[in-house]
């Protein structure tokens, strides 16, 4: 079991499971480097509806390549059908936004459900006109890759490659969008256009992961991998790479998974291993995952609290409680009295607290947004001359 | 059956004839953080007993932050907010809030009337429906302000002043003794202007403390009787006589009073 | 074609009331998902309790309604509160944060249902995604007489009870809160220095929706949930702008489009010639569609068409005061 997980892993199981493999992998890449910049928009939802509105377009396409005498299902036809009712819903939803009082959230859910309703409904008359060759029209809401022939995952991946290499390429001017649209539409940007662009990749990658992961989980991939990747960066090229790695590396892993237990729907296995690499970026990253900004917040409540605390003592106000254990462990507190390395510690916080609010008070606009201020020491954060200029103003 | 959350307790408030109760709100060394960044920073501050107080300071001073916290909306990093010295939980009902006119959905399906009767829902409490007499007292807020012609008006339609007008309505329906407004003479009319003036001094008139956070300089004089300058911390407080002068504005607005220290080495 | 009465009271009369109450109830509730703007938690909420679902007859290894009841409903709150953390402790906006939580949980839902299918039993994601209608079957009635016989109703399925039972509390539960869920949804930050927990009310509405949607999957999926939470809300929040009226509206056009839809699929075929139903909850779907469709082209004054009509005329007095001045 382990070495044919090595083996699919490493490419090595044989080209038809590599190649799915790498088509997988590709597709997450584009998913989350699409994703990032949808995600920045604000528009990570609106690409559920559009991946539920494709149904009614497989459905009539299957429906049009049975009157046309297809043999079987033609994929080329079916992707063309959803990508046209897809794009069909997305514009329902922007006209819904745009033209009524209703909000995007509610046009999305009107949209999402009415169209797979329909899509739903269509199915069932396809079934009962048993045409044949429908069966494998109920893979597209889940997916499946063991479905997946070799032209079809070496089709998906050469897409998916190039959906990111459009955001590369784009990069600059999707930046502009994302960040302040108002502004690059002043700067002359085309934001329409790019918006467009974007919801076109959006549609791509959707759509060529219909057949993977099904169009009930597709919108994961354009979701989890820069949510995950949100958490390890606040620099826009980093937030882009991480994310295109973290939607790889769920292709990669989940498509070996569902090589190895055929049985599981390959989409959601890929989605439970976006969401585990979820799960650890949102309370281990370094940056801004749960654990790092507790501790951050915690420590600055408690030198806020021991701040307070010392300054009261040297004042002659005695602490009890928690706060009075914890001095007492770092040192500074014995038998209620300061101790003489307390009240160094005592007379250096009272020190750092006046240089603080005299540069508050006399330079506001030059407050660091970085620093904690009022709890960092300040001569760590002020050049040294302005400390000195502070203390000949603030201390007696 | 009335809305008590989390600090079920008696409302206390002092003989209003005192000229020494406790004061309508006293802040001590409050600080709040968004994330990293403090935005307010060892706020300390004693309201006086009734009057118009003006909150002044430059665009991202954590004026609306003060009002927040003091409201208990916002979490604290440290300090405590009394209000007629009470932890503010427990005084719910002596405080009225009129918050920026953006912070609510205006497409919203109430009406005029439905949005100042909600300033009564504290008095009115669990599971009784509005009635007739809560409807006449939010009838009666709104013909203070000048718009009892629109009580049935879909609160969408009304232009922005008539807006910021309601909200006051419903600040006045709470029947408070404390009350936090939010800016309420941004972008308004002059009309709006006026009834927003007329209602802050007859609350004046009636012994309420109004606090009001205020962008306009060349208006806070006339106003307001007392003023509290800020800039994430403290920087002075008083009556406006004595508190609103260029030294001190200067100092709350960093127009950079004082010399910035100039290294030797990098002057030429 | 021809259809007589003991058919229809025993195959689609209790199909159709059904659809109804699912209806009538997910479209009550649905208008404070629409007010707050979290249309999309009904979707998120529909989707998460997937796995609930399948813990719950996992453990109690029946096909029992009441384990898998608790399962969704404990599913629901922990996506509610998987959701509310990840918005606010990741710092993710909403959409996102409903996002990552609800494909997560659908996708642990279905390996969950293939691991379930490795041991022999069948549990299918299909019946929750599209309801299993037309399965639903009252066979106490012998004619329209049934109608007024107390025994027959007493054989009523447990599907349509369940949903009568869930209409009344929805009814009764904003009856009785009404003034809370108005405020803490119009105005959180009032609602608190009132002293009403917005915070709680927020998750009671999600709980609420939950509950609802639950009930409901049984009988006519999650899509048609989902549908029937946001369509007819929305489409009365386009002819109205009062909360009263808005509320009745909704809960109207609701059954209209389980009327509509369930008569669309059941004898619309029929009619056209063809032997088999169509998808009855995809057709109601389909129909709230249609209803939302035109209440916003031909709403009286926030319709698409109405509106630009107003302008139209304003423009015309606007030429006509022109040449007034002109001449």
């Amino acid at each position: 079991m382990i070495d044919e997980a090595i083996r699919i892993l490493t490419f090595q199981a044989g080209f038809n499971s590599a190649v799915v493999v790498a088509g997988t992998a590709a597709l997450g890449l584009a998913g989350g480097t699409v994703g990032t910049f949808l995600l920045l928009r604000r528009r990570a939802l609106v690409s559920d509806a559009l991946s539920h509105a494709t149904l009614p377009g497989i459905a009539v396409a299957f429906l049009i390549g049975a009157a046309l005498g297809l043999p079987g299902r033609s994929l080329p036809l079916l992707l063309a059908g959803a990508v046209a009712s897809g794009v069909l819903g997305l514009l329902t939803v922007q006209w819904l936004v745009r033209q009524t009082r209703l909000t995007e959230d509610s046009a999305i859910g009107a949209v999402l459900s009415v169209f797979f309703g329909l899509g739903i409904v269509l199915l069932s008359l396809i079934q009962t006109l048993e045409l044949g060759g429908q069966a494998g029209l109920k893979t597209f809401i889940l997916g499946q890759t063991a479905a997946m022939a070799q032209g079809e995952a070496i089709a998906i991946g050469l897409l998916a490659a190039g959906a990111a290499a459009t955001v590369a390429l784009l990069f600059k001017e999707l930046r502009a969008l994302a960040f302040d649209p108002g502004f690059a539409a002043v700067q002359g940007w085309p934001v329409a256009r790019l918006d467009l662009a974007l919801m076109g990749l959006a549609t791509l990658v959707t759509v060529i992961g219909l057949q993977t992961v099904g169009l009930i989980l597709v919108v994961a991939l354009l979701i989890i991998p820069p949510a995950a990747a949100r958490f390890w960066t606040d620099r826009l090229s980093v937030l882009t790479i991480a994310a295109a790695a973290i939607g790889a590396l769920s292709g990669w892993l989940g498509a070996t998974l569902s090589a190895l237990l055929p049985k599981l729907p390959a989409g959601a296995v890929i989605v439970l291993v976006a969401g585990a690499i979820f799960l650890v970026s949102f309370l281990f990253a370094p940056a801004r995952g749960l654990l790092a900004v507790g501790l951050r917040n915690g420590r600055l409540r408690l030198s806020f609290a021991e701040r307070r605390a010392l300054a009261g003592l040297l004042a002659g106000r005695p602490v009890d409680g928690p706060l009075a254990w914890w001095l007492g462990a770092r040192g500074f507190l014995r038998d209620g009295r300061l101790t003489p390395r307390g009240e160094v510690a005592a007379k250096a916080a009272e020190r750092n607290r006046r240089l603080w609010d005299r540069f508050l008070a006399d330079y506001p606009a030059l407050v660091p947004a970085h620093a904690n201020w009022g709890v960092d020491p300040i001569d760590e954060v002020l050049p040294g001359d302005m400390v000195r200029l502070l203390e000949e103003r603030a201390l007696p | 059956m009335q809305y008590l959350w989390r600090t079920p307790g008696s409302h206390t408030l002092p003989e209003e004839a005192s000229p020494i109760g406790p004061a309508p709100l006293s802040v001590r060394d409050l600080t709040v953080a968004y994330h990293r960044k403090p935005v307010l920073w060892n706020v300390d501050y004693t309201a006086p007993n009734g009057g118009l107080i003006a909150v002044v300071g430059p665009n991202g001073a954590g004026k609306s932050t003060l009002i927040k916290a003091c409201l208990g909306l916002v979490p604290r990093v440290s300090g405590t907010v009394e209000v007629f010295g009470q932890p503010v939980a427990k005084q719910r009902r002596l405080i009225g809030y009129v918050p920026q006119r953006e912070s609510v959905d205006w497409d919203f399906p109430v009406s005029a009337l439905d949005v100042v009767a909600m300033g009564r829902y504290g008095k009115i409490g669990w599971f009784r429906p509005v009635s007739r007499a809560h409807k006449e007292a939010a009838l009666h807020a709104l013909e203070r302000v000048g718009m009892a012609d629109f009580a049935r008006r879909q609160i969408g339609q009304l232009s922005g002043g008539q807006q910021q007008r309601v909200f006051l309505a419903r600040a006045l329906a709470q029947e408070a003794q404390l009350y936090f407004m939010d800016e309420p003479f941004a972008g308004v009319d002059a009309a709006t202007e006026r009834a927003v003036l007329q209602v802050l001094r007859d609350l004046d008139a009636a012994g309420r403390t109004v606090i009001c956070v205020h962008h306009d300089l060349q208006t806070v004089a006339e106003y307001f009787d007392h003023v509290l300058l800020m800039n994430t911390r403290v920087v002075a407080h008083g009556p406006v006589a004595r508190t609103l002068t260029p030294e001190l504005l200067g100092r709350t607005y960093g127009g950079q009073p004082l010399p910035l220290p100039v290294r030797e080495t990098a002057a030429p | 074609m021809t259809l007589s009465a003991q058919e229809f009271l025993q195959i689609d009369f209790p199909a159709l009331l059904a659809a109804v109450l699912a209806c009538a109830a997910c479209a009550l509730v649905g208008n404070f998902l629409v007010l707050r703007r979290q249309g999309m938690m009904g979707d998120a909420v529909s989707h998460a309790v997937l796995p609930g679902i399948v813990a719950g007859f996992l453990i109690a290894g029946t096909r029992e309604t009441m384990p898998m009841m608790v399962g969704a409903l404990a599913a629901a709150a922990l996506s509610g509160v998987l959701i509310e953390a990840v918005r606010r402790l990741g710092r993710l906006e909403s959409g996102a944060a409903m996002g990552v939580v609800f494909t997560v949980m659908f996708a642990a839902g279905v390996v969950m249902i293939e691991q379930a299918a490795a041991r022999g039993v069948d549990l299918d994601a299909d019946c929750v995604l599209y309801g299993q209608l037309e399965t639903i079957l009252w066979l106490a009635p012998t004619g329209w007489g049934s109608l007024l016989d107390p025994a027959a109703w007493a054989a009523m399925p447990r599907e349509v009870v369940t949903l009568a039972a869930v209409f009344v509390l929805c009814v009764a539960l904003v009856v009785l809160f009404r003034k809370e869920l108005t405020i803490t949804t119009f105005d959180p930050a009032l609602a608190s220095t009132l002293g009403i927990p917005a915070g709680l009310f927020h998750y009671g509405v999600v709980l609420l929706v939950a509950a609802t949607a639950i009930a409901a999957f049984e009988a006519v999926g999650s899509i048609l949930v989902i549908a029937m939470l946001i369509a007819p809300p929305a489409a009365a929040r386009l002819l109205t702008d009062r909360l009263g009226v808005q509320l009745v509206l909704s809960v109207a056009l609701g059954v209209l489009a389980a009327v509509a839809g369930y008569g669309a699929a059941a004898f619309g075929p029929l009619l056209l010639g063809g032997e088999h139903s169509l998808s009855a909850a995809g057709m109601i779907a389909v129909a709230s569609g249609l209803i939302l469709a035109l209440a916003a082209l031909f709403g009286p004054t926030h319709g698409v068409l109405g509106r630009r009509r107003a302008l139209g005329r304003l423009r015309g007095a606007g030429a006509v005061a022109a040449e007034g001045r002109s001449s």
